[in-house]
């Protein structure tokens, strides 16, 4: 890790109108679990700023390797293998090292190993579904895993969620927590989905559609897709008379 | 023409849907085997920890107030003596045996979240009067499109969430207790309410 400063400053302050707002109605579970009243505005102390480390150790050899990590010995999940591979960034454009990111997602059949999933598809036996990494010095991180399918669920009653990956990610400050989901490009579910159309911003939306990227494919094993992800940046500059930044 | 300010903007948000437990808590929801424990899993306090031993437990409650069995709590607080087991903090060292994050799921079956930790010890707003102890909540399920942010005050600490910079400056008074923990003895009950009479105040950080 690079020799520099603490990060001391507040972050800059959430786009509110790029986020989903609480309340979209489209998203049916979200009626009654949208906070009715106006936030109220928190500008960064020590409680939102900081933020706990997580170490290496606690990632296992597997753990970015969602074809393997929950096989049979000598067996592999089903499924189009895919490297998805980006950075963790802020606002500024730096990379953001040491950032943890999970991830969890259904199998090939659109199918998630959960106990309250009731959807037809098999489970596949030598997939689990989740895993995790830590960002590099630059932010970078990579897993391989099966391509996610596409699967109904209750909203409307033919609503399909267009393949995805879940996402967590945990930067520096409790404040840049986040989760969200990855796309794949040209998948034409993506823009009849309830829940990627809680997004306003049609520019919002196509930052989480991942790009195939045939340049850094694992030649006869499995293509790529780049997905950058971007936490919230810190204000810069330090002044003397505002020691917390501008 | 001006120069361009060259910044990105934030990835947007996606509800955490409800299998986040398979990706944040897998042991949790039965899929064994691939991580030993539950990251943040567990009490978050040791034989060495300072400070007094507090349970914090509470249901998330929707609209038509119904728990949320399928949220995902994480919290994150400062030490016994006020100080933040991380690098952003810069005024001292923090307790070496409190790392001051954690996450739960509420129970499947009721929805009750719970967390063993120790009660925090204030810490400096930005102009250095002390906030009164809290901690730092952070709440996603399905339905919820971005995380809710709001802070936990204890009730056992009147005369200092007077004098809290935050908490003193709501307009609504009526709403100050939606932050108040409720202590009893060693348990400290703090109920989210996401919507409704006693809707809790969320912060936007």
């Amino acid at each position: 890790m690079k020799n520099t400063p603490p990060e001391t400053t507040p972050f800059f302050a959430r786009d509110r109108e790029w986020h989903p707002p609480a309340f979209t109605p489209g998203y049916k579970t979200s009626v009654l679990r949208s906070p009715q009243r106006a936030l109220i505005s928190l500008e960064g102390t020590k409680s939102e700023i900081t933020g706990p480390v997580f170490g290496h150790n606690i990632i296992g050899e597997f753990d970015n390797d969602l074809i393997v990590n929950y096989a049979k010995p000598g067996e592999m999940a089903l499924g189009e293998r895919i490297l998805v591979y980006g950075r963790v960034i802020d606002e500024r454009g730096r990379g953001v090292p040491g950032a943890l990111v999970e991830f969890w997602q259904a199998n090939a059949g659109g199918r998630y190993r959960h106990k309250k999933e009731t959807y037809l598809a098999p489970l596949d036996p030598n997939f689990g579904g989740f895993g995790r990494t830590i960002t590099d010095e630059d932010g970078g991180y990579a897993f391989k895993t099966i391509k996610p399918g596409p699967y109904p669920w209750p909203n409307g009653v033919n609503d399909w969620r267009p393949a995805h990956i879940h996402f967590s990610v945990f930067g520096h400050g409790f404040a840049q927590r986040l989760i969200t989901q990855m796309y794949f490009e040209g998948d034409p579910m993506i823009w009849i989905c309830p829940i990627v159309k809680t997004i306003p911003d049609e520019n919002a939306i196509k930052g989480l559609i991942a790009a195939l990227d045939m340049q850094n494919t694992i030649p006869h094993d499995m293509r790529a897709y780049k997905f950058d992800i971007v936490l919230r940046g810190r204000r810069s500059t330090f002044f003397e008379n505002r020691k917390e930044g501008n | 023409m001006v120069q361009p300010l060259t910044y990105f903007k934030e990835s947007a948000s996606q509800t955490a849907g409800p299998y986040v437990h398979i990706g944040c808590t897998p042991n949790f929801s039965g899929i064994t085997g691939v991580y030993d424990t539950d990251l943040g899993s567990g009490s978050m306090v040791n034989d060495q920890t300072r400070g007094e031993r507090i349970t914090i437990r509470g249901f998330i409650y929707d609209g038509a107030m119904t728990p949320l069995k399928d949220a995902m709590i994480e919290i994150w607080q400062a030490d016994a003596d006020g100080y933040y087991n991380s690098p952003s903090e810069t005024r001292g060292k923090a307790d070496p045996n409190f790392f001051g994050w954690a996450r739960q799921p509420g129970d499947m079956a009721t929805g009750e979240f719970a967390f063993e930790t120790i009660k925090p010890g204030k810490v400096p707003f930005r102009d250095g009067r002390l906030m009164a102890p809290h901690v730092t909540f952070w709440v996603v399920a399905r339905g919820i499109n971005l995380g809710l942010n709001t802070r936990m005050y204890f009730s056992d600490e009147e005369e200092a969430n007077a004098a809290d910079p935050i908490l003193s400056r709501i307009e609504h008074r009526v709403r100050v207790p939606t932050l108040i923990g409720k202590r009893d003895g060693n348990t400290v009950t703090f109920n989210i309410y996401l919507q409704g009479e006693n809707e809790t105040i969320f912060f936007d950080i």
